[in-house]
C-alpha cells in the first residue's frame, strides 16, 4: 500500500474516527479542528499524526497544513458550509485531486457535483437504509 | 434595482437603510431574530429570517428577480456558499462577498466570487490617504483592479530633482501625467520631478505601496 498525505478537517466523531484509522494503517495524516479539545478523540495509541488548531476557512490554515501536497482532503466539521469551502478552495486553488466533504443539508448537493466536487449526505444515506428497512417491512408482509 | 443583502450587524443595516433612500427595492436576510425584529419598523427593506446559503429561503426572498447579492455574514464559508448559490441557482447578474478574512479576496476571486475585503480596502485608507497629506485624490478603478493616486510632491521628497526612471517605480507602476503650473506633461523615463508638480500615478493594488514610498519618501 502507498503511504498517503491525508489533511481531515474537524476532528469530530467522524473525523477522529476516520485519523485514527488512517493513521494506524500507516498513511501521514494532519487533522485540523479549530477547537483543541477535539483533539482529545485522538487515540494516542493509534494516531501519530500532526493536530493543527485552526479555522480551515482561512487559507493561511490550510496553508499551514501543506493542503497543496495533500494527496487527499476530507472536511467533515459540524458546518456545511465550512466543508464545502475547504472541498473547494483544496480543489480548484490547491490542485488537490481528491476531495470529499460532509454535507448534512442534501438541498445544494446537485450545484456541488456541477461544482466538481465530491459529497456524502449523511441524511441520504441512513433515509436510504431506512427505507430499505420500509421496503423489506412490506414485501415480506405482503399477506397482511 | 433590487438588492437581497445578506447577514447582520449595524453597518450592514445602516447600508441597507442608505439604499433603500436611493430608492433601491432593498431585501434583507439575516438569522439573527432579535436584529431583524428590532429594525423591522426602523429600515426601509423586506426583512427575511434565516440561512441565506439555503437555496429555499433564498428563492422567497426573492433571488430570482434580484440584480445584486451581497453577502456579509461573519463566516466567509457562508459567505461563500451563498455567493455560489446566488450565482449558479439563481443566476443572479451580480453577486459581491464582502469577506471576513482578508486572505479570502483571492480565495474568493480563484472561485469565480467577486469579493471585497474592509480591511484591506480600510488598512489603505490608513496607510496611504490619513498619514500621507500629499496625496489629493485616490481611485480605485478596474473594480478596484487598478488605483489612480494623485500626488504633490514637496520640497523634502527625495523624488523631487530625479529623473523618472531614476525612481525604480515597480513593473506594475507608472506615472501617467505630470501636472506642472499650468502644464500637463504625460512623461517620459527623462522626465524630471520637480517640487509642486502632481503626480498621476496609475498602479495594481500590490505596487501600489511601493510606488507610493518611493514618491513621498523625505530625504535626511
Amino acid at each position: 500500500m502507498k503511504s498517503l498525505y491525508l489533511v481531515i478537517v474537524g476532528c469530530g466523531r467522524l473525523g477522529s474516527h476516520l485519523a485514527n484509522l488512517l493513521s494506524r494503517i500507516g498513511h501521514r495524516v494532519v487533522v485540523i479542528d479549530k477547537n483543541p479539545d477535539s483533539f482529545h478523540k485522538l487515540a494516542a495509541e493509534s494516531f501519530s499524526g500532526t493536530r493543527i488548531e485552526g479555522d480551515a476557512s482561512e487559507a493561511a490554515v490550510l496553508r499551514q497544513a501543506r493542503v497543496d501536497l495533500a494527496d487527499l482532503v476530507i472536511a467533515a466539521t459540524q458546518a456545511d458550509n465550512v466543508n464545502l469551502m475547504v472541498a473547494s478552495v483544496a480543489r480548484r486553488v490547491f490542485r488537490v485531486e481528491h476531495v470529499m466533504a460532509r454535507v448534512y443539508d442534501p438541498a445544494r448537493e446537485s450545484m456541488y457535483h456541477e461544482l466538481g466536487l465530491e459529497t456524502v449526505c449523511p441524511t441520504l444515506i441512513a433515509g436510504e437504509a431506512f427505507l430499505d428497512l420500509v421496503r423489506r417491512a412490506s414485501g415480506n408482509g405482503g399477506g397482511r | 434595482m433590487k438588492a437581497l443583502l445578506l447577514g447582520g450587524g449595524r453597518p450592514l443595516w445602516f447600508l441597507a437603510q442608505t439604499l433603500a433612500r436611493k430608492g433601491h427595492a432593498v431585501t434583507v436576510v439575516s438569522r439573527d431574530a432579535h436584529e431583524c425584529a428590532h429594525f423591522a419598523n426602523r429600515v426601509a427593506a423586506t426583512i427575511v429570517h434565516g440561512d441565506a446559503t439555503d437555496p429555499g429561503l433564498l428563492e422567497d426572498a426573492g433571488a430570482r428577480s434580484a440584480q445584486l447579492v451581497l453577502a456579509a455574514m461573519a463566516n466567509d464559508a457562508d459567505n461563500l456558499v451563498a455567493c455560489q448559490v446566488a450565482q449558479r441557482w439563481f443566476a443572479v447578474p451580480r453577486v459581491i462577498a464582502l469577506v471576513n478574512d482578508p486572505d479570502n479576496q483571492e480565495v474568493f476571486a480563484a472561485l469565480g466570487v467577486q469579493a471585497i475585503s474592509t480591511v484591506v480596502t480600510v488598512a489603505s485608507l490608513v496607510e496611504q490617504r490619513v498619514t500621507i497629506d500629499q496625496v489629493t485624490n485616490l481611485i480605485p478603478a478596474a473594480d478596484g483592479r487598478v488605483t489612480l493616486t494623485e500626488i504633490t510632491l514637496e520640497e523634502q521628497n527625495t523624488a523631487v530633482g530625479r529623473r523618472v526612471v531614476e525612481l525604480g517605480l515597480p513593473r506594475d507602476a507608472l506615472i501617467a501625467v505630470i501636472t506642472r503650473a499650468e502644464q500637463t506633461i504625460v512623461p517620459r523615463g527623462e522626465t524630471q520631478l520637480q517640487v509642486g508638480d502632481r503626480v498621476l500615478l496609475v498602479a495594481l493594488p500590490e505596487s501600489h505601496p511601493a510606488a507610493l514610498r518611493l514618491l513621498t519618501t523625505n530625504g535626511g
